[in-house]
């Protein structure tokens, strides 16, 4: 049976279930062994899309913001494979003994996504009186690179670009959601979040020099208890169905980033954040 | 041992079940901090934007809900007329309704492309907190006081009308008082649901410190941030939310 049990939070809580219902999942695939795969939610159309065709277990996909999702890892949480979309979750997982070594397996582009029909073209557009902006919050990946972009303006710009900010969204799909609500003007977004909402929003590509290094790295959680079947799924997410559907969804090879303004790192991360506990 | 007893021990071991589900996490939660990590998050400008925030949008919210919600419910409690069931139905309805839905028919009606054609953009503002919060936790007031109304004793106020005095008169003369127990149990259950509010809160308020970022909001956002903020935080809602029981028990047993 293609079953794809999808865990999400509230917000897309009946999608998820209308989606169930409409896939018939009934009882679970009790012959399958059963796969839980933690991804970013910039992650959630390719990888639903292409976790069904994983045939060796049945997936079961947990969307959030890359953070939370390692807050939950860091308590404890059961899941297989960690599929973040930075570098830095991953690596400060696999530091404190929760992942294993970490694999980037896809890359994307931040842009500027806005309604279509937007009179906004541009960045500069953004410090327009009445503008209202939404972005990531610092610590969740997406918020994170918005803030590197952000660093790369001029002093006066950004300060007068961050007094347009109106809500710091927990995951990149609330800055989506904000945009495609009519409620927002604009938001800092990934490229791919741009090819899912179907025409809703538009993407204006920012200048080379103030784009961030966008690396999605993935890990099997240290203790899965599938661990050669998560490494079979991470392989897929490197080079495999779900690599292509990644591709499809406009999200780049690993190591073709953009590297013309070197480097980001993602700054942000809360001071004296625990590692653990 | 007769059957009785039996049943006895069973009803106890449930009840034990049901005290480990409900009071294990709480525990666990306080086991995470002490009084002096307490103190030092709670102290953070982010911690107190939120607290502040909160308490400010909260007081609205109630204020409004005691103010809208009594004399509607009066009028439910004691008056028969086409379509009260209906009536009934739809205030009630934001209590089982999911928050993430009630967010959408927010943005719906208040935001931008909503229904009231932008005329009142309050999307990303604390009025916005307000509605949201007014929203979700308005029902447990009207239906509080609807049952407490129904409950006031009818001889007293036919005695009132008798006496002369008016409609307005009797309902805030002798109603209110008689109904008083009810009216503040039903205000303290919407003031603690008001206090939790999230999910409707986020999608049609968004998430703003100061702004819009309540005390749930703000635990949510430090979850990964700062651990020891979101479980601060955390205690006091669950100290907010026992001290409103409390009460609640408290004013039942006054006036009960």
């Amino acid at each position: 049976m293609q079953c794809l049990g999808i865990v999400v939070r509230q917000r897309v809580a009946l999608a998820a279930v209308a989606a169930a219902l409409a896939a018939g999942c009934g009882g679970a695939g009790a012959d399958r062994p059963r796969l839980t795969i933690s991804a970013a939610a910039s992650l959630t159309e390719a990888l639903t899309r292409c976790s069904q065709g994983f045939t060796p277990a049945e997936v079961r996909l947990s969307f959030a913001g890359s953070d939370e999702l390692a807050a939950q890892i860091r308590q404890g949480a059961r899941v297989d494979v960690f599929a973040a979309a930075n570098t830095k979750l991953p690596d400060q997982l696999h530091a404190a003994g929760r992942v294993g070594r970490p694999r980037a397996f896809a890359t994307n582009r931040l842009v500027l996504a806005v309604p279509s029909g937007s009179r906004i073209h541009a960045i500069g557009d953004l410090t327009r009186p009445g503008t209202s902006l939404v972005i990531g919050a610092a610590g969740v990946p997406v918020g994170d690179y918005t803030r590197a972009v952000l660093a790369r303006v001029p002093a006066a710009q950004r300060r007068a670009i961050l007094a347009r900010v109106r809500s710091e969204e927990p995951d990149v799909k609330g800055v989506v959601g904000k945009l495609t609500q009519g409620a927002a003007d604009a938001g800092f977004v990934y490229a791919s979040d741009v090819t899912a909402a179907d025409g809703r929003v538009r993407a204006i590509e920012l200048p080379a020099r103030l784009q961030p290094t966008v690396t999605y790295g993935a890990a099997v959680v240290t203790g899965s208890t599938h661990a050669a079947l998560a490494r079979r799924y991470l392989d897929g997410l490197v080079s495999g169905p779900c690599a292509a559907a990644l591709r499809r969804a406009g999200f780049g090879p690993p190591g073709a980033a953009p590297r013309r303004a070197g480097r980001v790192a993602t700054t942000g991360a809360a001071p004296g954040a625990p590692a653990t506990r | 041992m007769t059957r009785g007893r039996w049943f006895s021990l069973l009803a106890a071991l449930a009840l034990a079940a049901a005290l480990a589900l409900l009071a294990l996490p709480l525990l666990a939660l306080l086991l995470q901090t002490s009084p002096a990590a307490l103190g030092r998050s709670l102290g953070e400008p982010s911690a107190r934007d939120a607290l502040w925030l909160s308490l400010r949008t909260t007081t609205i919210a109630l204020a409004v809900i005691l103010a809208v919600g009594t004399p509607a419910a009066w009028l439910l409690a004691t008056q028969r007329f086409r379509g009260r069931a209906v009536v009934v139905t739809l205030v009630e309805l934001p209590l089982v309704l999911p928050p993430a839905v009630a967010g959408i028919a927010l943005l719906a009606t208040f935001g931008r492309d909503g229904l009231l054609g932008g005329a009142v953009d309050v999307v990303f503002t604390t009025p916005a907190v307000v509605i949201a919060v007014t929203f979700v936790a308005a029902p447990f007031y009207v239906r509080g006081a609807q049952a407490a109304f129904a409950a006031v004793d009818r001889t007293l106020l036919e005695a009132s009308r008798t006496l002369g005095a008016g409609e307005a008169r009797t309902f805030a003369a002798v109603a209110v008082p008689a109904a008083l127990p009810g009216l503040v149990a039903g205000g303290a259950l919407a003031l603690g649901r008001a206090l939790g509010e999230f999910g409707a809160t986020l999608m049609f308020a968004g998430s703003l410190q100061g702004v819009t970022q309540t005390v749930p909001l703000a635990v949510y956002s430090r979850l990964a941030t700062n651990f020891d903020e979101a479980v601060a935080l955390s205690v006091v809602l669950v100290a907010a939310s026992a001290a409103i029981l409390a009460a609640v028990k408290l004013v039942r047993d006054a006036g009960g």
